[in-house]
């Protein structure tokens, strides 16, 4: 056993080289249940950084090492991937899982990591003044289900009482996540809610949609990710759930999730965060100097779809915080601490975003000491089986802030009273 | 030459009775002990000792207890996961309602209230047994999942249904919580390690574990000589479950510091277990430790070859360990069927003879 603690070692040494570089760790999930999702995003995510790198050579001239870790997200290997990576100067933390997000929260805390838990992870994290490295810009989970609330209510003309809405959730704390919120909505709008948990992976839903089939909801809404998403779907197409009322959040969302189902997906609706498709100047750029130069990640065959759009807009927002960060405090070679005011000050303007190559790909926000969280906007796309692709059907939006803001402030305020910790004073 | 009895003479009877009669033996423990105490949390650095050490001392409490079950007394248990849960959820439970109680005591009661609801489910033991009684702890691997997903009081009603380990002392240090340091954790777990390993080895070498064996091997003939199974049965399922209660009191609190009772202690846990003492070696103590290394150590050892060292794609790593795990498990098992403790334990019948093989 010591003579693989010492060759493991060697390993670990023999990996880390040292030179002056931003390192950006990708907790990826390539295998397992939950690849089908977690590739596309861990290719957008490595991709971005690959053509700063060669075509830019960097973020203000430093160039970029992105250290992938193999998470299966499973959240024993994420805080595996956690320790080995955070001693190579991590800048910031994006897991892609609530479950890793939950577990790094209190120790990049105590680290002084940031963590970049982009519409995923603790909503109340939006409450900067509690959780000072903890991000999750633009939007939260409680966003989203405020967007699903408000387009029912718009396809209703603003009156949906007695209306029943079905959440078909992944039975952990991503799927718990908008519980509150929509209990909260269903009071305020007198709908009525059940709640239908599915276990991990997702793979066996029979009994569940044997209960929506019975229960007869007039709208069916889903906190779904990997294996559970294609299922849910195909499901919900077999006993014929009218599919334009089964809504997704945006993990739930991806040509992935619903291709498995064919025709019968059509009509599908999910939440959007950042625009999709391929019809972006960066496009190019990346033909160019990551495909082109066979550099892409994984087997490159994901470019142009939302997941991978996703992940290149993770990393845009994480490339972005860092310039900032390198703005602010006039070196190159910034530091977790420093990546973590820049992360604070960013503001996505939308020259800026058309200056990158991606016009109106996401919301404008700013984020500030007391607000982590942005704006929250988003909107509803919808499946078109026939053409192959998702478009979408409403403007970018905002959410109920009123019901949300007093959820934040209750939740975060339970965080901090649990670990005895005095919010930071902002003004 | 060095390993035999011969020279080693014992003039007491407690002498004659000890753990490592052969002093090289011993000398080993002493040597295997002294080094894990003060060499290792001395040249440790954070990420082997909370990614690697750490999960590696506690699986080998879990492994212990689950021998204790299924390899000294044959009852084949499929509930480890829940018992670990269990064990998680009333360290959690007694953490919070009772903040000054010191956490060494936190993870002991926490074994106690998993060897309660281990001995309940213990109970259909003494009517079935085999691939029956399988099916029965399994019910209990998903029932006790169930609860502690369904009812809102054991996880305080918090809105993830997550539960959180809050910071706790030992003489001054931290040893759960974000900012207690990788040292703390590792000497914490270790001290565990140490204590129940040396119950455990007395146990089942005293009266306990002789009735235990009996049971094992033909449970009518025990009962013949003189063994009650329903004691000797329901012993184990408790003791057992205490061992697997403690480990999964520090998996949560030391380990993760928060879990999620679907993915922390799942069913893939009770098999992670199972396996482990397979290939470690059935009723052996060093096998459960065997056993734990082989699980947990060897995964991460691999990736860092693969990944850090050989610099592969981590989907390709990740994949190859898999194959080299499953291939290496496959050829363990033809080598050796009764596990890695007894490869150890052919190796010390050579060293009896070493150099003279006659």
């Amino acid at each position: 056993m010591k003579k693989l603690a010492t060759l493991a070692t060697a390993a670990v040494m023999a990996a880390s080289p040292v030179l002056a570089d931003l390192v950006f760790p990708s907790l990826s999930y390539r295998t397992g249940p939950y690849a089908a999702n977690g590739i596309p995003f861990a290719d957008g995510y490595a991709d971005y950084f690959t053509l700063l790198n060669e075509r830019d050579g960097g973020i203000g001239g430093v160039p970029i090492r992105m250290v992938e870790c193999e998470t299966g997200y499973n959240t024993e290997k994420g805080v595996e991937c956690y320790e080995s990576t955070k001693g190579e100067g991590a800048l910031v933390y994006q897991p892609l899982s609530t479950g890793i997000t939950y577990q790094l929260i209190p120790k990049a805390s105590a680290d002084g990591i940031p963590v970049h838990s982009m519409g995923y992870g603790r909503t109340s994290a939006a409450n900067g003044k509690v959780f000072e490295w903890i991000f999750n810009y633009p939007a939260n989970y409680w966003n989203g289900a405020s967007h699903v609330v408000n387009h029912i209510l718009e396809e209703n003309g603003g009156d949906v009482t007695g209306k029943k809405i079905a959440l078909v959730y992944h039975n952990s704390a991503y799927g718990k996540e908008p519980i509150r919120t929509l209990e909260e909505l269903s009071k305020k709008h007198g709908f009525e809610l059940s709640l239908i948990p599915v276990d991990h992976p997702g793979q066996e839903q029979k009994s569940q949609w044997l209960q929506i089939r019975r229960e007869r909801p007039d709208y069916v809404t889903m906190w779904g990710w990997g294996v559970m998403n294609q299922v849910a779907i195909q499901e919900a197409a077999n006993i014929r759930f009218p599919m334009e009322n089964f809504i997704g959040i945006w993990w739930s969302a991806s040509e992935n999730d619903v291709l498995p189902a064919g025709d019968g997906a059509n009509g599908y609706k999910a939440l959007a965060m950042n625009s999709t498709g391929s019809d972006f100047p960066i496009y190019g750029d990346l033909q160019k100097y990551v495909v082109d130069a066979g550099k892409a990640a994984g087997a490159g065959d994901q470019l142009g779809t939302v997941l991978y759009n996703r992940g290149m807009y993770a990393a845009m927002l994480a490339a972005e915080a860092a310039k900032k960060a390198q703005e602010i405090h006039g070196v190159g070679d910034i530091t977790p601490a420093m990546m973590r005011d820049g992360m604070e000050a960013l503001e996505i303007t939308a020259a800026g975003m058309e200056a990158l190559g991606l016009p109106n790909f996401g919301p404008e926000f700013a984020v500030s000491c007391d607000n982590h969280g942005g704006p929250g906007l988003g909107a509803v796309q919808q499946w078109d089986a026939a053409a192959g692709k998702w478009s979408l059907i409403t403007e970018f939006g905002p959410s109920d802030s009123d019901v949300i803001n007093a959820l934040i402030e209750e939740d975060s305020a339970a965080y901090a009273a649990e670990n005895s910790l005095t919010p930071r004073d902002c003004s | 030459m060095f390993y035999r009895e011969a020279g080693d003479f014992k003039t007491s009877y407690q002498d004659d009775s000890q753990t490592f009669p052969i002093a090289f033996d011993r000398y080993r423990y002493y040597f295997v002990v002294a080094f894990a105490m003060i060499v290792i949390p001395l040249t440790i650095n954070e990420y082997f000792a909370s990614a690697v050490l750490v999960p590696f001392l506690i699986w080998s409490i879990i492994a212990i207890g689950l021998n204790i079950l299924t390899g000294y007394c044959g009852q084949v248990s499929l509930g480890t996961g829940g018992f670990m849960a269990v064990g998680a959820y009333a360290a959690y439970k007694i953490m919070t309602a009772m903040p000054e109680l010191n956490i060494f005591f936190v993870v002991l009661l926490s074994g106690g209230v998993t060897a309660l609801v281990g001995l309940l489910f213990g109970l259909p033991s003494l009517r079935i047994k085999g691939f029956y009684l399988a099916v029965a702890t399994l019910a209990a691997q998903f029932f006790l999942v169930w609860l502690f997903n369904r009812v809102g009081w054991f996880y305080n009603y918090s809105a993830s249904g997550q539960i959180n380990a809050p910071t706790r002392t030992v003489a001054g240090f931290e040893v759960t919580g974000p900012m207690a340091s990788a040292e703390a954790k590792y000497l914490f777990c270790l001290a565990f390690v140490i204590l129940l390993g040396i119950v455990a080895r007395n146990l089942t070498r005293g009266k306990l574990g002789r009735s235990w064996m009996a049971i094992r091997d033909m449970d009518i003939a025990a009962e013949i000589i003189g063994v009650d199974p329903l004691k000797a049965k329901l012993s184990a399922f408790a003791i057992s479950s205490f061992f697997v209660g403690v480990g999964g009191a520090l998996f949560f609190t030391v380990y993760l510091g928060a879990v999620e009772v679907g993915e922390a202690f799942g069913i893939n846990k009770s098999f992670l277990a199972l396996f482990m003492i397979i290939i470690g070696g059935l009723g052996s103590i060093f096998g459960s430790f065997a056993g734990a290394a082989f699980i947990v150590l060897l995964p991460v050892l691999l990736k860092n070859i693969m990944v850090g060292g050989l610099g592969w794609p981590t989907d390709i790593a990740a994949h190859f360990e898999f194959v080299i795990l499953g291939g290496l498990i496959i050829f363990f098992l033809i080598v050796e069927p009764h596990g890695l403790a007894a490869l150890w334990r052919v190796i010390k019948e050579k060293l009896r003879l070493w150099p003279f093989p006659h």
